[in-house]
């Protein structure tokens, strides 16, 4: 297990030293700002709209829920960004010569990369919550369907990472591993969008219909189920790809 | 301190790797000498853990790299043929990092990094970004990563290559240095390093072992004069007729008329016969040289025969 904690270091300080982390959380930031904001000023015009004497417009609604959903899609984009490196790097940069002779069991480098994958996907998920704190002081919103949320995207963006390390196992090439991830993860994303979860294999495979209940502020069991089993098939997935390489 | 037996790699059709057998005992600096694509590199990685043989089995100390990888990639210190260095890190992160991932302890980790940065002459460059050093320092990085958890065993890849004389030197000597003390497999294919450093050569060629000598054995039988070069006044089938009735001459051809390159015996000296036979027969001797056989002429030999 040390060694877990040794590559989690090396790989988030590679992760520090270029201005690969800085970027993506940079990206990350204004784009989800810009949402924000626009989120905020349609609220704040609605809210002098006569038409909304009766029933005052609800923040949670209005911005919140929106907001979590712009992240979700965001991260369709930047997740691919954090981990198309982790593997394919290695083998490029021949490092994965080192590191695959060395007295580690596969799965605890493949455990290493992902938690540095997930500590920088953490600190986006931290700084994004800033502007949600701005509507807690200056405003009243549910508290609940906000854990939640973090919740939901915490769980999300961990199956999209695993996904990502995935395809990042498969290639050397940091472009093919993104576009590989991108488009497993956009296949995710809408297969079955247009069918009920209940209804159908795609519609329960479809990530995006797990999300829709945490920004309702509803934990459900076959959910969280969904995403943590998405997740362990991933990594348990690069740990195969890993291992069977160099019976090849 | 390494037996390994009937080594087998394929991929596909190709067989990179075939029916390779061989010890290595404590101490003893192997050199793994062979053409480019002979299977150098290849059987390497399997020593190493990197890959696994399509069939055979290898054993480093009691442990076997099949059944138990993790203690056999403990004690095997490896310089891929491309030195695996994270570009971003400075040397002594790297290095530290290589000895955590190694399982050194965490006592031992400063002393160990200290000791591979001062071997590997690198102490100086230990803050610098290791994408930012030169060619040799890299290559020196890459041994010291390789020494980073005092292993018994070292298995280099190519460890000289692309480096300048006066480094390749040094990289030699520091090979040489772990003689007795560590266990060590070099691969190459510049003949002289295996001369200069070895105790003991493997020539692999086209995937199998043709070639299996200790050095000093291999440099007695080289030491020996094998063909005496002549160049005669006088030429024709009668010389050569008189020529090969001397005892100890195995063969005696005429390239060009007058020269002769007479064969000898192992160990027989001839020259003396020779040259007493030319003047008594009146030849005028212009020219008698020893022709010595090289480590060149072995790994050639060994190499041609297995291609017939």
């Amino acid at each position: 297990m040390k060694a877990v904690y040794a590559i989690l270091k090396r790989e988030l300080r590679s992760y520090f030293a270029s201005p690969t982390a800085y970027i993506i959380l940079l990206v990350f930031l204004v784009l989800s700002g810009i949402f924000f904001f626009v989120y905020l000023e349609t609220f704040l015009q609605l809210q002098n709209d006569p038409r909304y004497y009766q029933e005052a417009p609800n923040l949670n609604e209005m911005i919140i829920s929106l907001y979590f959903g712009t992240i979700n899609i965001l991260l369709l984009l930047m997740v691919p960004l954090i981990t198309m490196r982790l593997l394919a790097e290695e083998k490029k940069s021949f490092t994965g010569e080192m590191l695959f002779t060395s007295p580690v069991r596969t799965v605890y480098i493949v455990l290493g990369k992902y938690l540095a994958s997930l500590t920088l996907f953490v600190t986006m998920l931290c700084l994004s919550y800033v502007n949600v704190a701005m509507l807690q002081v200056y405003g009243n919103p549910d508290g609940g369907p906000i854990f939640t949320g973090y919740l939901g995207l915490f769980l999300v963006g961990a199956s999209f990472l695993s996904i990502g390390l995935f395809a990042s196992s498969l290639t050397e090439n940091q472009m093919i591993a993104a576009i590989i991830s991108f488009g497993t993860l956009l296949v995710f994303w809408v297969v079955g969008a247009s069918s009920e979860m209940s209804s159908s294999v795609a519609g329960y495979l479809s990530i995006i219909n797990h999300f829709e209940s945490f920004i309702n502020g509803v934990l459900e069991v076959r959910d969280i189920v969904y995403y943590v089993t998405l997740t362990l098939f991933g990594l348990f997935l690069t740990n195969t790809v890993l291992d069977s390489e160099r019976w090849r | 301190m390494i037996k390994v037996e009937n080594l087998t790699k394929r991929y596909g059709e190709l067989v990179a790797v075939n029916g390779v057998s061989f010890h290595v005992e404590r101490g003893e600096i192997l050199g793994f000498l062979g053409p480019n694509g002979a299977g150098k590199t290849t059987t390497m990685r399997i020593i190493t853990g990197y890959i696994s043989p399509t069939e055979g089995s290898v054993r480093i100390g009691e442990f076997d790299m099949a059944d138990d990888p993790l203690s056999a990639k403990a004690i095997i210190g490896y310089l891929p043929e491309n030195p695996p260095l994270y570009n971003e890190m400075t040397v002594e992160d790297y290095l530290d990092f290589v000895a955590e991932i190694k399982g050194v302890q965490k006592e031992l980790k400063k002393d160990r990094v200290a000791y591979a940065m001062e071997r590997c002459g690198i102490e100086d460059v230990s803050g610098r970004l290791i994408g930012n050093l030169s060619k040799g320092y890299r290559q020196r990085t890459g041994i010291a990563q390789a020494l980073a958890h005092d292993p018994e065993l070292l298995v280099l890849d190519e460890p000289t290559i692309g480096l300048d004389p006066l480094q390749i030197i040094e990289i030699r000597e520091l090979i040489k240095s772990f003689a007795g003390e560590r266990t060590v497999i070099l691969s190459t294919h510049i003949l002289q390093e295996v001369t200069m450093t070895c105790t003991r050569v493997i020539i692999i060629n086209e995937g199998e072992i043709v070639l299996e000598e200790s050095m000093s054995k291999l440099s007695q039988d080289t030491a020996h004069t094998a063909v005496v070069a002549l160049k005669l006044r006088s030429s024709g089938a009668a010389v050569s007729e008189k020529l090969r009735s001397i005892n100890g001459v195995d063969s005696v051809a005429e390239p060009q008329p007058g020269v002769f390159e007479v064969g000898v015996e192992n160990g027989v000296d001839v020259a003396e016969q020779i040259s007493k036979t030319a003047v008594e027969s009146g030849w005028g001797l212009l020219e008698m040289r020893p022709v010595k056989m090289t480590l060149e002429d072995v790994f050639i030999k060994a190499i041609s025969t297995e291609e017939e």
